[in-house]
């Protein structure tokens, strides 16, 4: 019997959960190192990768029960002893993967910034693409999976990854990429704020149908630590039971809870510079840890006047030597409920910073960091309020963060908006992707949904140049918004053509709120909610049939397949060939 | 090996999740052998050979060892109990409560990531108390002396500790457990 594994591969955190036809799903513990040459289990695998020399760790520090020693680790102790040498740690590779500022299969992590990729000969070590790091933390997984099940394989189960909903085609396609270079030749991949509702689904049995209603719209909000997305659901009817489609998604925001216990360190750490001391990079660690916790007392259901922050000493001696400071719940209303989730209007907008000239190339983190406002944002857009809401993400463990937000929607909807109680919050993605294969087999209600965007590629007009403008391009739809996996489309008729033995490159552009725009739809690129995305290319080699040169006629046609990746071929008219066009992750101006 | 040296023996191997000795296998309960254990080893204990003294006494030194690194990585729980400061009679309590707090706060985690307790009695302290017939005196200590047959009466002067569950980190191979804490140098720029 094939078994179901659903991997949350996540930004700072991984998790794994299982479940069979006849077993619900359950977390697994992930074996990993913890220390230098300990090795425990814990809930999830921080998704932490740390490459380091022979003399900032030995290798038989690194080995695993199924493992010789290691050149490296990932895990508890990668984060922890990176934090001492973060010029050998890999984190957040995840955001990496959907950065099209870089090649994202070039090695360009431990990322060092654009002045010190200069130095990159002289520094030496080992560097990986974010590609290879998923890669590294999904085959972590897959063995200590089968270290403790040897009789089931991991790659022979049902194997589902999660990806945030916000992930476009590049990202995805890359994501299945990373997994069958750990090992999994057949993956499905699931839209995260889908699997956190799956799970609340398992964690109610039948009892959701009582809960919510045909014209219902749930909303997922999902604050992880490193990014935030959003998506709606919503319930309804067919013929006579209770359906679920997931009507819209949010855009990709590099903001979350990492963010805002950096927030608080940066208080206290002034307060602590205010007072004359001053802080080691270890001891910095500390003090963020400890603003975490700090974080979720001070924003939590019966919270304390003021959480005390004490940092031990760097050397043996501990008594006197300790620096001491305090948050209050002062402190942590101001900058994190206010500064985060400040109360605003349904028709708040985030703040756009235009980019500077010169900006270091690095993660495109979200300009305004009002979390509220790029909810109301994104509620704007499509126009639909929700009626509940649904919390999923470590952050919104925070009671008094989740109050925020509900009053918030209840003030813009103008009406009551209830709370669907979930499971776990920091589980809930891979217990809900292990729910979601149960799902498949047909035990269980599905979330109907299909592809989030429709999707345009660029074709430039035939008008003459102008000197000093670029030809006006034309975005013509060559998948519209919710194709189901496994499903094909062809465009009507048009009149591409590859040139044979040159690079055919298309601009490619994605749109969130185009429901109507059929296949073959021509619209402006510049139409507003148009995306331009990675551009998707082909090389057609000149061949028996073809000389370099011809031009090929052909027509576009459009696959979601079941692994949930979106692929465009070109078909030649003639009957003869065709060819898939593949995405450019080189970077981008 | 004398039944004193195993049973300690088997609380470290169990505790560090070690497979038992073979000696081990004539104190389970009857009519359950273990299945991978062939039939003489537990008819005939006594020929079986004892494993090497000193291996035994090493895996129990390197799980200790193993546990206080963890208490001084997560709690600096050495760095506290040698800290001269403490015996120093200027030391404020001030100075020395703000170190606790943070010791505690590392050991803390340690015991509650490994260990999980529960106290042995499960009543207030300072309540009357009836130690039952039949009682094991290794989890109840009497003070005082015992009259008569049980059950005592008494007063529960300490509910106790036991660990319910232990689940230490395995170890691996080629790690020098003897240095707890490596020194730390900062290098220059």
């Amino acid at each position: 019997m094939t078994r179901i594994l659903g991997i949350d591969l996540g930004t700072t955190n991984s998790a794994i959960a299982t479940s069979t036809e006849s077993e619900a799903a359950h977390a697994v513990q992930v074996t990993q190192v913890t220390g230098p040459g300990e090795i425990a289990e814990r809930p999830t695998l921080p998704s932490f990768l740390l490459l380091p020399s022979e003399h900032e760790v030995p290798p038989a520090h690194l080995q695993l029960p199924w493992s010789g020693p290691l050149r490296y680790a990932v895990g508890t102790f990668a984060r922890e002893r990176g934090a001492e040498l973060p010029h050998r740690l890999v984190s957040s590779a995840k955001s990496w993967l959907c950065n099209p500022s870089i090649d994202r299969t070039a090695q360009v992590l431990p990322f060092r910034g654009a002045q010190r990729e200069l130095e990159k000969e002289m520094e030496g070590g080992e560097r990986v693409s974010p590609v290879n790091a998923s890669a590294r933390y999904l085959a972590h997984l897959r063995a200590a999976w089968d270290d403790a099940n040897p009789d089931e394989p991991a790659d022979e189960q049902d194997v589902l990854v999660t990806v945030p909903a916000s992930f476009d085609p590049v990202a995805r396609e890359l994501t299945v990429v990373a997994a069958r270079e750990a090992g999994f030749d057949k993956v499905t991949l699931l839209e995260e704020p889908q699997a956190a509702f799956y799970a609340y689904l398992a964690a109610k049995g039948d009892a959701w149908r009582k809960e919510l209603a045909p014209g219902d719209v749930v909303l997922v909000c999902d604050v992880g630590g490193g990014t935030t997305d959003f998506s709606l659901i919503e319930v309804a009817n067919a013929e006579g039971n209770l359906a679920l489609e997931r009507i819209a998604v949010g855009d990709h925001i590099l903001l979350g809870g990492d963010n805002m216990d950096l927030a608080l360190a940066a208080i206290a750490g002034k307060q602590i510079t205010d007072a004359g001391k001053t802080l080691d990079a270890m001891q910095q660690r500390a003090l963020i840890h400890q603003c975490r916790r700090a974080k979720e007392q001070l924003l939590g259901d019966k919270p304390p006047k003021s959480v005390a922050i004490s940092i031990l000493g760097r050397g043996s001696k501990l008594v006197g030597g300790a620096i001491k400071t305090e948050l209050t719940r002062e402190q942590a209303t101001s900058f994190i409920l206010d500064g985060f989730f400040p109360v605003v209007d349904a028709n708040a907008t985030p703040q756009k910073r235009r980019a500077a000239g010169l900006r270091e190339m690095g993660l495109p983190y979200a300009h305004d960091p009002a979390i509220t406002r790029h909810l109301a944002e994104f509620l704007g857009r499509f126009g639909r309020m929700p009626t509940h809401v649904l919390f999923n993400g470590g952050v919104m463990k925070a009671a008094q963060l989740q109050a925020r937000i509900v009053e918030l929607l209840r003030a813009w909807a103008g009406r009551d908006v209830g709370v669907l109680a979930g499971a776990d919050l920091d589980l809930a993605v891979a217990l809900g992707a292990a729910h979601y294969g149960q799902v498949r087999s047909g035990k269980g209600v599905r979330i109907r949904g299909g592809t989030a965007r429709a999707y345009y590629i660029g074709i430039e007009s035939s008008m003459p140049a102008i000197p000093g403008f670029a030809p006006p391009v034309k975005a013509l739809c060559v998948a519209p918004q919710g194709l189901e996996e496994g499903s094909t489309v062809e465009l009507p008729d048009d009149e591409l053509g590859l040139v044979v033995g040159e690079l055919s490159n298309f601009r490619f552009f994605a749109a969130a709120t185009r429901k109507d725009d059929p296949a073959g739809a021509l619209i402006d690129a510049d139409t507003q909610g148009l995306v331009e995305l990675d551009p998707v290319e082909k090389l057609v080699e000149a061949d028996g049939q073809r000389t370099a040169g011809d031009l090929v006629p052909v027509k576009l046609e459009a696959h979601v397949t079941e692994v949930g990746t979106l692929e465009l071929w070109c078909v030649a008219r003639d009957g003869n060939g065709r060819w898939k066009l593949e995405y450019s992750v080189r970077e981008r101006e | 090996m004398s039944r004193f040296v195993l049973a300690w023996v088997c609380f470290f191997r169990i505790l560090f999740g070690k497979k038992l000795p073979t000696e081990a296998a004539r104190f389970l309960p009857e009519g359950e052998p273990p299945k991978q254990l062939p039939e003489k080893v537990i008819e005939k204990p006594v020929e079986k050979p004892q494993p090497p003294k000193v291996s035994v006494a090493q895996h129990h030194k390197e799980g200790a060892l193993a546990l206080l690194a963890l208490l001084q990585r997560e709690g600096r729980f050495i760095d506290f109990v040698r800290d001269p400061g403490m015996l120093d009679a200027s030391t404020t309590d001030a100075d020395i409560g703000a170190a606790v707090r943070a010791v505690h706060r590392g050991c803390l985690k340690v015991i509650e990531q490994y260990l999980s307790l529960e106290p042995v009695m499960p009543q207030d302290e300072e309540a009357k108390v009836s130690v039952p017939k039949g009682f094991d005196p290794s989890e109840i200590r009497l003070i005082g002396e015992a009259k008569g047959e049980a059950p005592f009466k008494g007063t529960l002067r300490h509910k106790g500790w036991r660990v319910v569950e232990a689940k230490l980190p395995t170890l691996a191979e080629g790690v020098d457990r003897m240095v707890i804490a490596p020194a730390e140098v900062e290098l220059s720029a």
